[in-house]
């Protein structure tokens, strides 16, 4: 079998495939093809994301047996701190614990020098080739097929070699994945992708600690085109993550010329940062992402709206690995039991889009932001009390729960009567006071 | 450096969870390990396991709605994960090879028992 890309999609699927041969005494080859050396600092050994694996994620790996080691996680986030025009809040992890981990896909920014740490991407592909993957660290240029149904792939560097089974797992980032719908005759097939913007600030580990803290800074501003932005705290390097409608240069300096994030920075300054890309992410998954001997995970499948990359790419990796071992590997197969999880995952994100509207529209008007805020503010002073906002909130920003789940909660008869209540109530909450909201991030 | 770890950190002899106590989640050992231990109604205490990194307890939990059936408490030092039934059992419907390391960790204490339960009878035949 061969295998597209060796980002957490390709990785996991080779794991999982190999795993389960293991357990059913079948035979199997695996080739995974990826030229990137995930142990090169920058862009050349990096696989361009924000690097959070998911609360859900977190707890769903462990439960396989994958527990992400100290060397890989750079940071256990334990809460969100919630940033507004209105004032800042703190949204504690239900458990109490840290659940989700702050990771590099490579091996840290291009100025950052050694980080003495492990990428996830080089982890999961590590796992893979103890199972018995084999990594070859060539460029594919050319996939076709054979007469006989079977696949031949070529790589730039020579190696020509005909498969049983093309896992494509090469992001959409690739041109890969462009040239095969293109070759197959069904262009208009690809995945719809949206810009990003992801750059890393080199502020010491100190520093971070007393600024930033376990917890990951969200924040919802009123800034045209900006639909999310968070500041992610790594060991010496915080990672500002920003989605949003054609993110350029022009919006990315409004973003951090504001009061909310300047206040996040030594001096009210955010520094040059060391690192920078402007990646895709995918918003709108492959029509029919399979074909005889063919199946298309991770990005270059479906991933979930704006959130849980690396999670939707555990689950599509799994249900075609599934698929593979268990039922076969015709195109049939993969529409009976690898398609249902990608239709999971792209029914899930017609209800995200609502959501996400809801909160955009609640993001332009101040009434609103200080609803939100006055909201959160009153559940977190209370220990044990519920917590609506606060959870709608938590699973938004940590892609935690399906959306379906978070639209039910957010339609809550409860859910409403508190909103509406905190639109039109003026209580006692608390206005900005960026030196209690230091002292709270230096616990 | 203890801010790149996952889960919770628990003091030598802390409890994780106490038997009786109505549980909806279970465990997994990041760093350290963790016994169990039963609790009997005079105060006596019989350790059953020992639990190492990487391995899970209180599955049983997410199982069955019942009262724990033995307590945990760390050794040394030790950081646990938890997980939820609620996000367990929301992607189980989806992915049931999710359960296979559930069975695979019940498989195993089956086996032991079964050890324990042969050497006991053994003492008992031969005092």
């Amino acid at each position: 079998m061969a295998i597209l890309g060796g980002g957490p999609a390709g990785s996991l699927f080779s794991y999982f495939l190999l795993r389960w041969a293991e357990v059913i005494d079948l035979d199997l080859s695996v080739d995974i093809f990826e030229p990137r050396q995930f142990g090169h600092c920058g862009p050349s050994g990096c696989n361009h994301c924000g690097g959070i694996v998911s609360e859900s994620l977190v707890q769903l790996l462990a439960t396989d047996g994958i527990n992400l080691p100290g060397d890989v996680v750079q940071r256990g986030i334990d809460s969100y701190m919630l940033h507004m025009d209105a004032g800042s809040v703190r949204i504690r992890t239900p458990m109490s614990q840290s659940r989700i981990a702050a990771v590099y896909r490579g091996n840290g920014p291009r100025l950052g020098g050694p980080t003495g740490l492990d990428g996830f991407d080089r982890f999961l592909q590590s796992m893979a080739v103890e199972r018995g993957a084999t990594v070859v660290p060539q460029l594919v240029h050319g996939v076709h097929r054979e007469p006989d149904g079977r696949i031949r792939v070529e790589t730039v560097e020579g190696h020509r070699a005909v498969y049983e089974l093309v896992v494509v797992a090469c992001g959409v980032n690739s041109r890969l994945m462009g040239d095969l719908l293109a070759a197959e005759g069904r262009p208009e097939a690809a995945a719809g992708t949206v810009k990003t913007f992801i750059c890393e600030f080199g502020l010491g580990r100190d520093v971070i600690a007393q600024r930033l803290g376990q917890s990951m800074h969200v924040f919802l501003l009123d800034l045209p085109r900006l639909q999310f932005a968070a500041l992610i705290p790594k060991g010496d390097f915080v990672t500002l993550a920003m989605l949003g409608d054609d993110i350029d240069d022009e919006l990315v300096a409004a973003f951090l010329g504001t009061r909310e994030v300047r206040e996040r920075f030594p001096d009210g300054l955010p520094p040059p940062n060391c690192c920078h890309c402007f990646p895709r992410i995918n918003i709108r998954g492959t029509h029919r992402p399979y074909g005889d001997r063919i199946v298309m995970i991770g990005d270059a499948g479906v991933a979930r709206l704006y959130k849980d990359g690396i999670g939707a790419a555990y689950r599509t990796a799994k249900a075609a690995a599934s698929a593979a071992i268990f039922n076969g590997v015709a195109a049939r197969d993969f529409e009976r039991h690898y398609m249902p999880a990608c239709r999971s995952i792209s029914n899930d994100n017609l209800i995200g889009k609502m959501i996400f509207a809801a909160s955009h529209v609640a993001q332009r008007y101040a009434f609103c932001r200080r609803a939100i805020f006055r909201m959160t503010w009153a559940e977190q002073s209370v220990p044990h009390g519920p917590r609506r906002m606060s959870g709608i909130l938590w699973d938004l920003f940590s892609g935690s729960a399906p959306y379906t789940d978070i639209m039910r909660r957010a339609c809550h008869p409860a859910f409403v009567a508190g909103i509406v209540r905190h639109l039109v109530w003026r209580d006692g909450t608390p206005t900005r006071n960026p030196a209690s909201e230091g002292a709270a991030n230096a616990r | 450096m203890r801010d790149n770890l996952l889960g919770k950190l628990y003091a030598n002899g802390e409890v994780i969870t106490r038997q009786g106590e109505i549980g909806d989640c279970m465990y997994v050992v990041q760093r350290g390990q963790v016994e169990i231990i039963l609790e009997s109604p005079d105060g006596s205490e019989t350790g059953v396991a020992v639990i190492k990194e990487g391995d899970l307890f209180g599955e049983m939990a997410i199982l069955e709605k019942l009262p724990r059936s033995a307590t945990a408490r760390a050794i040394g030092e030790a950081r646990v994960l938890t997980v939820d039934r609620r996000t367990f059992l929301r992607r189980v419907k989806e992915d049931p090879t999710l359960a296979l390391n559930i069975f695979r960790s019940l498989s195993q204490r089956i086996r032991n028992m079964n050890r324990e339960l042969e050497e006991a009878r053994k003492q008992v035949r031969n005092p």
